[in-house]
């Protein structure tokens, strides 16, 4: 099998089966989660409601004032990677090709040398995130094997697309191959580790700020 | 353009055909010159290598077809003359090709046989298309099947040249669903060293390059692990295309006739196969140096890749998926939605199960008997 | 009968919903709420952090309600709840938890930790793994009535001292009221100006109140133990007498958890809505103010600040209303760091004063909200909360602190208007 054989692969069928237990994932896991139903709340909820849950949904995106000092490694890691990674999946061009291909949506994209920089930045962010997790100790008591497979399922797309990218360490189709197999592991996972987050969120911000708001208080 | 009858006045060595011909040595140091710089050689090899090729003896060749369009063929008569890569077909003795010779059957088939014999274990073998194993009626001739003349006509070669996609890795009768149960010359051949040449078809200064190398050294020239020669196709055309600064900026064709592609940027969303295919078009180019297919506003199709025809669709970009549709990802959000009913139903009938267990917690029941 | 593993496991399976489930799903270990949770802050201790005082219940969830976790749980992969971890964990549900809801305000998937403490709090309390004060406590409440087991001839005593002290009546049983008040524990025994100041500034007011001789007692032990058929009990008490009386509105007092317990949580657990409104006394004293029937005279020259009680403030929405009440009275009134919705906890909160073996923490952790008080540099603290202020005063006891606590109404009563009364009582006497 050539390495051109093994992309053709990762773009045919191992895409496509990768992609329909993704989507078919996250239903399910979305089907579990609404499904469990929520008791409406009897109390009435107070007439001025600074807070929603649509508001908490985007507020909750930054930190609360004060926590940032608390765990800057935490906040200031974990914005550098989400915000290298977005940018990484929506505006390198050939992913928002990925992304017209399937959904009909397209914008344009941002020069690859910028995305390659965030794609950088993202990786170093992901490896001090997991240096931090490993010494601290909160975080080294919460967590698993899922985390550290989530860790290195997030980290395989980014670094096999910079190796491609820049031609290094492997041949370049086969890079591309691995590139479309490291993603592929990952859609496959993300419904079912904590990886779901990427969806979850925003429903748990949404009930988070909905419950606050009920109380008169935005979160 | 062999003529039989001429096969018997050509002079020993290519020096002595060449001074006969009245090319100046000056001239041919030019393009030695040339063809080291194609190689990748230092310039300084260019006077080493006049050298060579002027004592070296006039090489037997025999270039046998087979599933093939005989656009490979058409490509190697490309090489304009009056330009030298003309003149090397008269420095090397080509015995036997069936659209090129003037002879034809048994007398064809006569030309192979004697020249296997008069150079048992020298000749050159090219071939260009690829063989059927399916059902070996399905391309023959003079009666023989490509196969068994590959197989005999292998033996006493010195090494073989596999020129084009489907000689080199199967190409356009490979692609599936293969009727043919086509395969490549290296998939029959395993004890020979055999240079793949690959493109559909390949860029004959390519080809004469790679004859003038085992003419030069007498052997074959660095291959990669798909057998290619690495000094061609060392490097995808991606990295050597004009158009890869726009690609850089993100600025891409969107259509054939856009504006973007009248400003010739990047066709990548256009499918161009560029990034993958490694292939010299880029710098070589064809027709004399004139262009290549995306200077000439098409996306590179990956023709010297093996299995290219099958590698998803020509027109979409290498990184869409191949095959996948949004109406897949409806059925799999369907059968999503189906699953998580049903686990919706079990984790509703969990709870009831629990609401109905249930027993009414009172202040006697909060701490647990000692048993 | 007794309390049972099952039977906790079963509560476990009742309370988790689509919001836990979320919860659950959305976590990614990032370990940020431990630096909101003043019991990891001051003591450094991992096992502190939020979400994994919450890991039975999450495997709970992950076994019963997840596809994945029932299939590790049908090839036995899972590992199964027991006694031994609840017991385990029984520390770090109840001691080490205040409800106080800061981890809630920070998670950065926004996930409600205190919603989901407060529930699993359902399943410890079924399994018998609430600790031996709450249930002391709860059984008070449930079987006298209070759960510092006060009855009525107690809160009798002290209206009759509040009608010597005051001249005015303090109103029982009347029905038709609009409002009926209600009490703590703590304010019957320990502030009983708590009384005396509410008669003057009704009085004042013109407002129609009255006092239920089976309905005196606001706070709910079977909220902080976690019981909701306990505390449905509890506060059912309450609107059987708010609805004999026909009254308009139920005042709970400067107490948090009773103002969650009957404002928040009542009408679900009841299920149906209130034919009343429940309000805390600081949005009825606010009311008043802004009605002009809250007059007061003179300013409190001391330098004050307000500890925000995170029932009343974070999650229970009452941040304006105290500022606004002491910007009448108070000269020179001073915000502590991180005041409001994002206050943090005096550290006794959800039953933690309660559990006696949980005091040293409690003083441990108070060391957070010591420094946020030097801070302002005052010497007189407010707040609208009897347990609050019962385990601060303690702490600052403990800590060699000479800083007084007085309660918001008690002080706005110094400063209160009144025709035909008796003279403003000194403003430096303080609580006796």
């Amino acid at each position: 099998m050539s390495h051109l054989d093994l992309l053709t692969f990762a773009r045919g069928s191992a895409l496509n089966w990768a992609l329909m237990l993704c989507v078919a994932g996250v239903v399910l896991r979305l089907f579990e989660i609404f499904g469990l139903g929520r008791k409406a709340d009897l109390a009435k909820p107070r007439a001025a409601r600074p807070g929603s849950g649509w508001r908490t949904m985007v507020t909750r995106s930054l930190p609360p004032e004060g926590m940032l000092k608390h765990d800057p490694v935490t906040y200031i890691g974990g914005y550098v990677f989400h915000l290298g990674l977005l940018v990484t999946i929506f505006f390198f061009a050939p992913h928002i090709e990925f992304i017209r291909s399937m959904t009909g949506l397209s914008w344009p994209g941002l020069p690859a040398a910028l995305v390659d920089a965030l794609a950088v930045a993202a990786m170093a962010a992901l490896g001090t995130l997991l240096a931090h997790r490993l010494n601290n100790l909160v975080k080294r008591m919460l967590s698993g094997i899922g985390d550290y497979l989530a860790w290195t399922v997030t980290l395989l797309p980014l670094l096999t697309g910079y190796l491609a990218y820049h031609h290094l360490l492997l041949e370049y189709t086969l890079m591309l191959a691995l590139h479309l197999f490291s993603i592929e592991l990952l859609l496959v996972l993300l419904p079912f580790t904590k990886l779901f987050h990427t969806f979850s969120l925003f429903i748990s911000r949404w009930y988070n700020g909905d419950l606050f708001a009920r109380k008169g208080v935005a979160s | 353009m062999k003529q039989a009858e001429q096969l018997d006045n050509l002079p020993g060595t290519v020096g002595e055909g060449l001074t006969q011909r009245g090319i100046s040595r000056r001239e041919f140091l030019k393009f030695c010159s040339s063809l080291t710089a194609l190689l990748a050689l230092p310039p300084s090899m260019a006077s080493a290598m006049a050298e060579a090729i002027s004592k070296a003896r006039r090489q037997s060749v025999i270039w046998l077809s087979f599933q093939e369009c005989t656009g490979c063929t058409e490509s190697i008569t490309r090489s304009h003359s009056p330009t030298l890569e003309n003149l090397i077909f008269d420095l090397i003795s080509l015995d036997y090709h069936h659209t090129l010779q003037a002879a034809s059957a048994e007398a064809a088939e006569h030309a192979r046989e004697q020249a296997m014999k008069d150079n048992a274990g020298k000749y050159l073998l090219i071939v260009d298309g690829s063989v059927p194993l399916g059902n070996p009626g399905f391309s023959t001739i003079a009666g023989i099947s490509n196969h068994d003349m590959l197989v005999e006509t292998a033996k006493g070669a010195a090494a073989i040249v596999a020129v084009g996609t489907c000689a080199a890795y199967g190409g356009i009768p490979k692609a599936g669903p293969n009727p043919t149960g086509a395969v490549a010359v290296g998939d029959i051949i395993k004890d020979k060293p055999i240079i793949n040449v690959p493109g559909c078809p390949p860029i004959p200064v390519v080809m004469t390059g790679v004859l003038v190398h085992f003419l030069t050294f007498g052997s074959i020239p660095e291959l990669d692990e798909l057998g290619r020669p690495k000094s061609f196709y060392g490097e995808t055309i991606h990295d050597r295309c004009y158009r890869r600064p726009f690609y850089d900026q993100g600025k891409f064709a969107q259509s054939f006739d856009d504006e973007a592609a009248r400003q010739g940027w990047c066709l990548f969303k256009l499918g161009c196969k560029g990034p993958v295919t490694y292939n010299a078009c880029a710098t070589t180019k064809w027709n004399d140096g004139t262009s290549f297919p995306i200077q000439s506003g098409h996306g590179c199709i990956g023709c010297s890749e093996p299995n290219f025809w099958d590698a998803g669709p020509l027109y979409k970009a290498l990184s869409v998926p191949a095959s996948a549709t949004s109406e897949m990802l409806g059925a799999a959000a369907a059968v999503g939605a189906a699953a998580g009913v049903a686990i919706t139903w079990h984790n509703r009938s969990t709870k009831a199960a629990a609401n109905t267990a249930h027993e009414k917690v009172t202040v006697q029941e909060l701490t647990q008997e000692k048993k | 009968m007794t309390a049972s593993l099952s039977k906790g496991i079963n509560a476990f399976k009742e309370v988790i919903d689509a919001p836990i489930a979320s919860f659950f799903s959305s976590c990614v270990h990032c370990g940020l709420c431990a630096e909101a949770c003043l019991f990891y802050t001051e003591t450094g201790e991992a096992k502190y952090t939020p979400i994994h005082k919450l890991e039975p219940l999450r495997r709970v969830w992950q076994q019963e309600y997840t596809l994945l976790g029932s299939l590790g749980k049908l090839l036995s992969l899972s590992k199964p709840v027991t006694d031994e971890e609840l017991t385990e964990w029984e520390p770090l549900v109840y001691d080490s938890c205040t409800l106080c809801g800061c981890c809630s305000m920070v998670c950065p998937v926004g996930n409600d930790l205190t919603y989901m403490i407060r529930k699993m709090r359902e399943g410890m309390a079924a399994s018998g793994h609430a600790p031996e004060d709450l249930i002391a406590a709860t059984t008070r409440a449930i079987t006298i009535g209070s759960p510092m087991g006060i009855k009525w001839p107690a809160v009798q005593a002290q209206i009759k001292h509040v009608q010597a002290d005051t001249g005015i009546e303090v109103p029982v049983e009347r029905e038709g009221a609009d409002y009926l008040v209600l009490m703590s524990s703590m304010e019957i025994i320990n502030f009983p100006e708590y009384l005396s100041a509410l008669s003057r500034i009704f009085k004042q007011a013109g407002v129609s109140w009255t006092l239920a001789s089976d309905a005196f007692e606001a706070t709910n032990s079977g909220i902080q133990i976690g019981s909701s058929d306990l505390a449905r009990e509890i506060v059912s008490r309450i609107v059987v007498a708010a609805e004999r009386l026909k009254v308009k509105c139920v005042i709970s007092p400067e107490c948090g958890h009773a103002f969650t317990a009957l404002r928040w949580e009542g009408p679900n657990l009841m299920g149906r809505p209130f034919g009343f409104e429940v309000k805390h006394i600081l949005e009825v004293l606010d009311e008043l103010r802004a009605a002009g029937k809250l007059k007061t005279r003179g300013k409190d020259n001391r330098p004050l600040t307000y500890h925000d009680p995170c029932q009343i403030a974070r999650r229970g929405g009452v941040v304006e209303q105290p500022r606004r009440l002491l910007s009448e009275i108070a000269a020179d009134f001073r915000e502590m760091p991180d005041a409001g919705v994002m206050n943090w906890c005096c550290g006794g909160g959800g039953g933690v004063s309660a559990i006696t073996r949980a005091e040293p923490l409690r003083l441990q952790v108070f060391k957070i909200k010591k420094g946020q008080i030097e801070a302002t540099g005052v010497q007189t603290l407010v707040t609208a909360c009897a347990n609050c202020r019962i385990v601060i005063e303690e702490a600052l006891e403990h800590y060699h602190m000479k800083i007084e606590v007085v309660g918001l109404t008690e002080l706005l009563a110094q400063y209160l208007v009144e025709e035909n009364a008796s003279p403003i009582p000194s403003p430096v006497s303080g609580r006796g």
